[in-house]
């Protein structure tokens, strides 16, 4: 039995494009499950492909003291979203790096809930949003910690950069605590491209396409630094800037 | 090099430069003094076209050109450089980076080979080296955790890369310590001190004059040049102060 169609009074799906998603909803139904046994690391590099509609459903279990990393881009030319569900035991690590490079009418969406039910589990989460023309892209990002998970340390750092004017950029963290010795910390910003960064790169002799391209750069390629295995994302991401600047 | 006529400009409608016009020859330095609120940033901000800056009148011919027609990147291809009072960071953008699509941009607009990475980093590190500054600097994002000083340096390091035409510097000596200021003031004569380059030294301060000897010297006093006059202008400004000097 497939799982029921989602609908927008579900807040996970709340910005989502469900007419793009309905067509090909039997595909991805069922999300991947992917464990991270005690003491293991993974690392997930996760590059957009050529679709109109991709969809990621990914629930990952780390045990204890396991480590993962995902570096994850966002942009579809129609609906992207990357839905990830981690649950983090004792000592477990989490960290995600993610954007949503979005143009046109497009809708991209990372939405995330983790669940942190052990003790002295961090989990990081950093996601920056580049949007143009009537683009949508959102960040929900939940995180619950169990009464038993204290010591649990999570952040969340997401910021929108919105180049027109009918360009939309959603960011909506959450937090479910039961635990009393906790830090979740969580900032939000959406802007625009500085005035004086544009002045000063033209200044030196950048045209205005250049200098917009080299400022987005910088605001969205310091989420791959740490990636080991960073080129094809880096390449997809400046390829996917150029296309929106 | 530099023929500035008759220049009126405002920021938000409100008149700044109420009719500017001062020349600068080929092989010459010349220097802009005067008190707060005079018209001096604008008057750099206008000369490189920083968008708000609006020219209401006069006009500015660079090298044969009609300064005001070009954008502010062509400006800089054409042989323009500001030195900024207060030079902006970029985060995630690395000096190297940032710099050599800069003078590839400026080289193309020219239609001149751009440069190779390697070639680009040769040049780089001397001019870093020539200016003092730890070339390793330049592979941290632009400007980013570099103190006051290291900024203005930096700021030196770019003319020196881009080798300008005219440069224009806005008050490159605030913020100095007095080694910095030689070091700075070194710079200027190595990069500029050339018969077919000028500058335009804008600042409050003799001090930097004592290391930049300047031909000439102009006040700007409510926007607009109220005398001209040698290097000894400069240290009569120091002397009676800027009201006496403009009465």
């Amino acid at each position: 039995m497939t799982a029921a169609f989602p609908t927008r009074r579900q807040e996970e799906w709340r910005y989502a494009d469900l007419d793009a998603l309905q067509p090909v909803w039997q595909q991805f139904a069922e999300p991947v499950t992917l464990t991270v046994g005690a003491g293991e690391e993974l690392e997930e590099v996760w590059i957009p492909v050529s679709d109109e509609v991709q969809v990621r459903r990914v629930q990952l279990a780390l045990g204890k003291g396991a480590k993962a990393r995902v570096f994850a881009l966002n942009n579809a030319p129609e609906y992207g979203r990357i839905e990830l569900e981690v649950s983090l035991e004792e000592g477990a690590e989490f960290e995600l790096f993610g954007a949503n490079i979005g143009a046109g009418l497009s809708t991209n969406e990372i939405v995330t809930n983790l669940k942190h039910v052990g003790i002295g589990g961090r989990s990081r989460q950093v996601v920056r949003s580049v949007l143009n023309g009537k683009a949508t892209g959102s960040y929900l990002g939940k995180i619950e910690v169990a009464r038993g998970a204290q010591q649990t340390d999570a952040e969340q750092s997401v910021k929108a950069m919105l180049l027109d004017r009918g360009a939309t950029a959603n960011c909506k963290p959450e937090l479910e605590i039961f635990a009393d010795d906790v830090k979740c910390a969580h900032g939000a910003s959406v802007g625009e491209l500085d005035p004086m960064q544009l002045f000063y790169a033209k200044s030196r002799g950048l045209d205005p396409v250049s200098a917009k391209a080299l400022l987005l750069e910088g605001f969205v390629m310091g989420l791959w630094d740490t990636a080991s295995d960073g080129e094809g994302i880096c390449a997809a991401a400046r390829k996917a800037l150029r296309k929106v600047v | 090099m530099l023929e500035i006529s008759n220049l009126h400009a405002s920021v938000a409608d409100k008149p700044i430069l109420n009719g500017v016009s001062l020349s600068v020859p080929a092989g010459e330095v010349h220097a802009i003094m005067g008190p707060n609120g005079s018209g001096k940033s604008t008057l750099a901000y206008v000369l490189s076209g920083r968008p708000g800056y609006e020219v209401t009148d006069g006009s500015v011919i660079f090298d044969g050109k009609d300064l005001l027609a070009l954008e502010p990147h062509e400006r800089a291809a054409s042989g323009l450089f500001l030195g900024f009072q207060y030079p902006v960071e970029i985060p995630g953008v690395s000096y190297l980076q940032f710099l050599r699509e800069s003078l590839n941009s400026q080289r193309r607009a020219r239609d001149e080979a751009e440069l190779s990475g390697a070639e680009f980093i040769k040049l780089a590190k001397a001019q870093a080296a020539l200016l003092g500054m730890d070339s390793e600097m330049l592979k941290r994002p632009v400007n980013v955790g570099f103190s006051g000083g290291e900024k203005k340096r930096a700021e030196m390091v770019q003319m020196g890369i881009m080798a300008p035409k005219l440069a224009v510097l806005d008050e490159t000596d605030s913020g100095l310590d007095i080694d910095a200021l030689k070091a700075v003031g070194a710079g200027i004569n190595r990069i500029m001190r050339a018969p077919d380059k000028g500058v335009l030294l804008i600042t409050h301060y003799q001090r930097l004059l004592d290391y930049v000897r300047p031909d000439r010297v102009h006040v700007l006093y409510r926007g607009e040049i109220v005398r001209s006059g040698g290097p000894e202008l400069a240290h009569e400004l120091e002397r009676e102060g800027y009201a006496e000097a403009a009465a």
